[in-house]
């Protein structure tokens, strides 16, 4: 095992040098740079350049960009809020796009689990077939859409929950519904399914035979098997969920990592993008990391490899 | 002998195509979805060509007539004067098609890539089912989006300048098709690259089959008379796959349209005067307010997009539960 996390660690580092330097030379080889739509003269634009080391071939500039970050620890200023640096913006918007995230994380994956769990229990009854069909929908309605429903229904329309504004634990509840919503339902009916495909098992007649309720049975020997889908599917859904927000923010009007990365992307702000970009792969593959360790755990048949 | 019978019968795997046909919501879809792209490409040619372009009938309700008489908007107009209907069906047209051909670029890659891993075997798969693995762990849209703006301009000079030199050549048809594609050019670089994100969950399902396939007998045979590798991929592997490909293909579609839709909404995809069912909705989330709602710039390019999709989701359902019935991906 601590071979396989030293060597995971490592594999790691070099992927996410890897996304930090593509991110770099496609923003950099973007036509027109980032000082385009200042309307300076010849000059004037090279010296800005070499100030921030944006002069010169691709690679060069790549390698002086890695060496900042890496030797030095420092990701630069941004190009287009001059009088900002990199980490500051990030600090500033990071946080509300990551608490979303995991609030709609952990609603994902608990909802999900009970419901499909509740409606594999109840195969076939007007439970499993209304919420496998509430769960289609969910997975097919983009979130831009079931966002303003949700708004119109619980804000305008019943007045349950505020529809804006950001900060206490009212105003976060619909967002992060909202983004939870598909991948809830993605959940809902992974476990369903592979619940459905373990009750089948010999094993679990045998539990049943040896004198076990449903529910103990279910819980003793099938859930920790039927678990496993879904364990494989939190380091997507992660990824998902993190620029899902993207989406949410812009319709609840929340100031977060969204409009950094497209205004970034718009304004050839490299420095910015590659910032943004570094700490999201960053926070994906440890998170991946984690689910391989657990996969590996909960299902002894796995063998860690690489 | 009746006893054999029928235990032959019962040994006989059942046919997909039955199963597929007695699947009341599948077929319901299907016919949802033939309808919906024969209306989008036969009712725009139909339509009176006055209402075809921006005029000055801004934000009129639906079912109403322009001032003069000659043009009526039956789902209203956009800020622009453009009619809902006719951009509504357009729109179909542009995210249905996207989202059918960067499938199939997809579908090609992902085919590839799984087929080659998986008969290979060993090492390799290792390697090449790790390198998926971690790039199912990075987010994927946000480098389409770095890969789209990166490329755009590129793509659209490399187009103008055809278009300039077949100008000059006198290539009358080449320049036709150039000047044509060049709004759309953002369009084709979505396809490309949407394509060559999605193609992750294919690879895996692909590999998983030929897994299976390569150690059964025929195959074997196969090799043994020295067929080349290449060639039992080609004619021993892949007739056995077309059936799970249609299927991921049918599912890869929305979740691309999803995507596309997404990036759109975003500001980041199709640009006017082009228009897809997530610019529509971009277009309609941005002039909605409580005072003087525009209900209907939203309703029904929400309602058409959600039913598609519905739909492809429920046609790629039935069609794994004929064709994949040991699947248990949700």
């Amino acid at each position: 095992m601590p071979a396989f996390i030293l060597r995971r660690f490592f594999t790691s580092l070099l992927v996410l040098l890897f996304v930090v330097s593509l991110t770099f030379v496609l923003s950099r080889s973007q036509k027109g740079g980032p000082f385009e739509k200042e309307k300076l003269s010849e000059k004037a634009k090279a010296e800005k350049e070499r100030i921030y080391q944006l002069d010169g071939p691709v690679w060069w500039q790549t390698y002086r960009y890695l060496k900042k970050i890496i030797v030095h620890g420092n990701p630069g200023v941004s190009l287009r809020y001059t009088n900002l640096t990199v980490a500051e913006i990030l600090e500033q918007k990071m946080p509300n796009s990551l608490k979303l995230g995991a609030c709609a994380f952990l609603i994902a994956s608990i909802g999900g689990i009970s419901l499909g769990f509740a409606a594999a229990m109840r195969k076939d009854s007007l439970l499993d077939v209304s919420s496998m069909f509430f769960a289609m929908g969910a997975i097919s309605i983009p979130t831009f859409i079931t966002g303003p429903l949700l708004i119109a229904v619980f804000g305008l329309w019943l007045q349950w929950l505020p529809i804006g504004g950001w900060g206490n634990v009212q105003q976060l509840i619909l967002p992060s519904v909202c983004l939870a919503l598909p991948f809830l339902a993605y959940v809902a009916r992974l476990i369903r399914n592979s619940l459905l495909e373990v009750m089948n098992q010999n094993y679990m007649r045998t539990a049943k035979a040896k004198g076990l309720d449903e529910i103990t049975a279910v819980a003793r020997h099938a859930l920790k098997v039927a678990l496993l889908p879904v364990i494989t599917y939190l380091g997507p859904m992660a990824a998902y969920v993190l620029t899902g927000s993207f989406i949410i923010e812009s319709v609840f009007n929340i100031s977060g990592a969204g409009s950094v990365f497209v205004n970034a992307i718009q304004n050839r702000d490299c420095f910015l993008l590659c910032g943004a970009v570094s700490i999201y792969s960053a926070l994906l593959i440890f998170f991946n990391f984690i689910v391989d360790i657990l996969y590996g755990l909960l299902d002894k048949r796995i063998k860690l490899y690489v | 002998m009746s006893e054999v019978v029928a235990r032959q019968v019962r040994v006989a795997p059942p046919n997909g195509w039955s199963v597929l046909r007695r699947n009341r919501a599948a077929m319901v879809s299907l016919v949802f979805l033939i309808g919906l792209v024969l209306a989008a490409l036969i009712i725009p040619l139909f339509l009176n060509d006055h209402i075809k372009q921006s005029t000055e009938d801004s934000f009129f309700k639906p079912n109403t007539t322009s001032t003069d008489g000659t043009r009526y908007h039956l789902l209203g107009t956009d800020v622009n004067g453009q009619d809902m209907f006719f951009r509504l069906l357009t729109g179909a047209r542009v995210s249905l098609g996207v989202g059918l051909v960067a499938a199939a670029v997809s579908l090609i890659i992902g085919t590839i890539y799984g087929m080659v891993s998986g008969y290979a075997g060993g090492r390799v798969d290792g390697w090449m089912m790790r390198f998926v693995d971690i790039l199912y762990s990075i987010p994927r849209i946000l480098f389409v989006m770095i890969f789209i703006s990166a490329f755009d301009g590129y793509f659209k000079d490399g187009l103008d300048a055809m278009r300039l030199w077949s100008q000059e050549s006198h290539w009358v048809w080449l320049e036709k098709i150039t000047r044509t594609l060049i709004p759309y050019s953002r369009i084709l670089i979505l396809i490309i690259s949407l394509g060559l994100v999605e193609w992750l969950t294919m690879a895996r399902i692909v590999r998983g089959q030929v897994l299976v396939i390569k150690e059964l007998p025929f195959v074997t045979a196969s090799r043994a008379m020295g067929q080349r590798w290449w060639k039992i991929l080609w004619l021993h592997l892949w007739p056995n796959l077309s059936t799970i490909i249609l299927t991921y293909l049918t599912l890869t579609i929305p979740a691309v349209i999803l995507d596309e839709s997404f990036l759109s909404f975003l500001g980041l995809g199709i640009e006017d005067p082009a228009a897809s069912w997530g610019s529509l909705l971009k277009d309609g989330a941005q002039v909605i307010n409580p005072l003087d709602s525009k209900w209907w710039l939203l309703l029904f390019p929400a309602v058409l997009m959600s039913a598609s999709l519905l739909a492809l989701n429920f046609l790629g359902d039935g069609l794994r539960d004929a064709f994949d019935p040991r699947s248990s991906d949700g």
